[in-house]
C-alpha cells in the first residue's frame, strides 16, 4: 500500500485552515455581545426577536410547499418517462439542467416582467405562489436526478405491470408503489432543496417577501453581533440537513446510493459521477 | 434535382408505412404538467426577456437596448464580473484540484476522504448572505484574522479590503473550492491505476507520469469544471449584495440586474431586458463549452 505523500497532507492542511478560520471567526464573534465576556447573548437576543420566528416559519413553509410541489411534479413526470417515454428523457434532462444557465437574479427578473399586473404580482399572496414557482425552478436539476437515480435502481416495468394485474389503477400505482419505492431517493433531493430555500436570498428579497434570507441581510444593518449568530445558526442548520440526508441514504445499496449522493449534493457534479459510474 | 424531388408514389408509400406504425397515443399528457409549469416559470420568462430586449417601449422593434449595453459603467461592470470570475475559476479551480488530489491519492484515511467530500457538499450551498458574514467575520475591520495580524504587526487595512476586487475574490473562492472537488474526485479516482503502474514499470517518474499521462487525461475534466466555476460566479448575487451592500459602487452584472428591478421607476426597462440577456448568452456559452469539454472528458474516463 503506497502511503500518501507529504504533498497532499500539505494541501489538506491548507485547505482545512482556509475553511475552518471563517466558520470559527464567525462562532467567536457570535460569542462577543457582552464586552468582555465570552457568551450566548447574540443567540438570546436573536432568538427573542419576533422577526426571527416570523421569517423562519416563512421560509420553512416555503421550503415544504416547495418540495411539495416538486415532488408531485417530478416523481410522475420521471416514472412516466422511464415506462412510456424513454425518448423523452434527453429532453427533460436538459431541461432540468436549465435552472443553472438563467441565474436566480435573471429568473426572477423575467418572471417580474412576465406577470406584471397579473393577480401573480398584485397581491401579496400571489407573490408567495410566484416565490415558491421560483423555487421549485430552482429545485428541478436536484429533484430530477434524485429521483431519476431512485427510478433507475427499481424494476419499474416489472413494478407496474404486477401492480396493474392485481388491478391497481394509475393513482395506486403512483401514489401506493412508486412513492414508497423512491423515497429514500426524493428525500435526499428534498433536504437538498430545503437547505436552498432556507438561505436563499435573491428571489425573496427581489420579490419583497418576508423570508429568512431577507432577514438576515436586513438584521446586519442594525446589529452587529446578531448577524453573526444567525449565520452560525443557518450553517448548523444547512449542516443538520445534509449530516440526515447522508444518515438515510446509509445502508440502501451502498454503492448505488454514493453514486447518488454526490449528484444530489450537487447536480452539477452528475457528469463527473457518471464517468465513474 | 429530379431525383431528389420525391414522387408521387414514394410519398404514398411513406405514408402507407407511417399509417402502420402510428397508433393514436396519449402518452405525452403524462408529461404535461412538467412541461406546462417549466413553460410558464422558466421558458416564457427567460423568451420574454430575449424578446422584450429586441423591443423598444412602443413594442416597435429596436436594437437601441442592446447598443445601450455599450454604456462605459456597464461595460465596466460586465470586464469586473468576468474578471472575478476567471480569477476565482482559475484560483478555486486551482486549489480545489489540490485538494481533490489529496483526499483521492493512495492511504489517505478514508474518512478524511468522506469528511472532505461531505464538507464540500455543504460547503459548495454556502454562498450567500452567511457566507458573506463569515469573512466580514474573519477578514472585515474587526475580524479575527484582521485582529490577529494586527497583534504582530501586520495591518491588513488599508491596502487591503474585504469590499475590493480581491476581497470579493476570496469570498467566491469558498463555494468555488468545494464545488471543484466535488466534480474532481470522482474523475481523479477514474485514473486508473493500471495507467500509473505501467508508467512506473517503464520507468517513469511521478513527475512524468503526471505530465505524459495523468495530466493530459484529466485536462478536459478539470478545464470544463473550471468553465462552470466560472458560471457559477458570474451567477452569483447574494454573496457580492451582503458584501458590498448593493451599492452602486458594487460592479458586479447581477446586482446591477437586481438594482434595475428593485427601483420604484422603471428609468430604462429595455435596458434591464439586455442586461439580462447579456447573462443569458454568457452563461449560456458556458454551459455549452462545458458540456463539450466534459464529452471530451468521459471518453477516457468511462469505465
Amino acid at each position: 500500500m503506497r502511503r500518501a505523500s507529504y504533498w497532499s497532507w500539505l494541501w489538506l492542511a491548507l485547505g482545512s485552515l482556509y475553511f475552518a478560520l471563517p466558520l470559527l471567526a464567525t462562532l467567536q464573534f457570535s460569542l462577543l455581545a457582552k464586552k468582555g465576556e465570552i457568551g450566548l447573548t447574540a443567540y438570546a437576543s436573536v432568538f427573542r426577536d419576533s422577526g426571527f420566528a416570523a421569517s423562519f416559519a416563512f421560509s420553512f413553509q416555503t421550503a415544504l410547499a416547495t418540495i411539495l410541489v416538486s415532488a408531485l411534479l417530478i416523481v410522475p413526470t420521471t416514472y412516466w418517462v422511464h415506462l412510456r417515454l424513454p425518448e423523452l428523457r434527453p429532453l427533460i434532462e436538459f431541461l432540468t439542467l436549465l435552472p443553472f444557465v438563467v441565474p436566480a437574479v435573471v429568473l426572477v427578473f423575467g418572471l417580474a416582467r412576465s406577470y406584471n399586473r397579473t393577480p401573480l404580482t398584485d397581491s401579496h399572496g400571489g407573490l408567495h405562489v410566484l416565490l415558491i414557482a421560483a423555487y421549485v425552478v430552482l429545485s428541478f436539476p436536484y429533484m430530477y436526478r434524485a429521483v431519476d437515480t431512485g427510478l433507475r435502481a427499481i424494476n419499474v416495468r416489472a413494478l407496474t405491470e404486477a401492480a396493474q394485474s392485481l388491478g391497481a389503477g394509475w393513482p395506486t400505482i403512483l401514489f401506493r408503489v412508486i412513492f414508497p419505492n423512491v423515497f429514500v431517493a426524493l428525500l435526499s433531493g428534498a433536504f437538498v432543496t430545503f437547505a436552498i430555500v432556507m438561505g436563499e436570498f435573491t428571489i425573496a428579497a427581489l420579490l419583497a417577501q418576508p423570508a429568512f434570507g431577507p432577514y438576515i441581510n436586513l438584521l446586519s444593518s442594525s446589529k452587529v453581533y446578531e448577524p453573526s449568530a444567525l449565520a452560525v445558526v443557518s450553517f448548523a442548520l444547512t449542516w443538520a440537513s445534509i449530516g440526515l440526508l447522508q444518515w438515510l441514504s446509509r445502508g440502501v445499496g451502498q454503492g448505488k446510493m454514493q453514486n447518488a449522493r454526490c449528484k444530489m449534493q450537487d447536480a452539477r457534479c452528475k457528469r463527473g459521477s457518471d464517468a465513474v459510474s | 434535382m429530379a431525383q431528389t424531388a420525391p414522387t408521387d408514389r414514394n410519398v404514398r408509400q411513406a405514408s402507407g408505412l407511417a399509417r402502420v406504425t402510428w397508433r393514436p397515443s396519449w402518452a405525452w399528457l403524462g408529461v404535461l404538467p412538467f412541461f406546462a409549469f417549466i413553460g410558464a416559470f422558466l421558458i416564457w420568462p427567460a423568451a420574454e426577456i430575449v424578446v422584450l430586449s429586441f423591443l423598444d417601449g412602443r413594442g416597435q422593434p429596436t436594437l437601441q437596448n442592446v447598443r445601450d449595453l455599450g454604456q462605459p459603467f456597464i461595460v465596466t461592470s460586465y470586464i469586473y464580473t468576468i474578471e472575478l470570475s476567471a480569477v476565482t475559476a482559475l484560483l478555486g479551480g486551482l486549489a480545489g484540484f489540490l485538494l481533490a488530489y489529496a483526499v483521492t491519492s493512495a492511504g489517505m484515511p478514508r474518512w478524511i476522504r468522506a469528511a472532505v467530500l461531505s464538507f464540500s457538499g455543504v460547503a459548495s450551498n454556502f454562498a450567500g448572505i452567511p457566507l458573506a458574514f463569515a469573512f466580514i467575520a474573519t477578514l472585515g475591520q474587526l475580524g479575527l484574522v484582521t485582529q490577529g495580524l494586527r497583534q504582530v504587526g501586520i495591518s491588513l487595512y488599508p491596502t487591503f479590503s474585504l469590499y475590493s476586487f480581491w476581497g470579493l475574490a476570496l469570498t467566491y473562492i469558498y463555494f468555488q473550492i468545494p464545488l471543484m472537488v466535488l466534480i474532481m474526485a470522482p474523475a481523479l479516482d477514474g485514473l486508473r491505476r493500471e495507467w500509473r503502474e505501467a508508467a512506473e514499470s517503464l520507468g517513469a517518474s511521478p513527475w512524468q507520469y503526471w505530465r505524459r499521462v495523468g495530466f493530459p487525461i484529466l485536462l478536459p475534466s478539470l478545464l470544463g469544471t473550471m468553465v462552470l466555476l466560472f458560471g457559477n460566479a458570474f451567477g452569483a448575487h447574494a454573496t457580492a449584495f451582503a458584501l458590498t451592500g448593493g451599492g452602486s459602487q458594487a460592479s458586479v452584472v447581477t446586482i446591477l440586474i437586481g438594482a434595475q428591478l428593485s427601483s420604484d421607476a422603471f428609468s430604462n426597462p429595455g435596458l434591464g431586458n439586455a442586461l439580462a440577456l447579456g447573462m443569458i448568452v454568457i452563461m449560456g456559452l458556458t454551459i455549452t463549452l462545458y458540456t463539450w469539454l466534459q464529452r471530451l472528458a468521459e471518453r477516457w474516463l468511462q469505465r
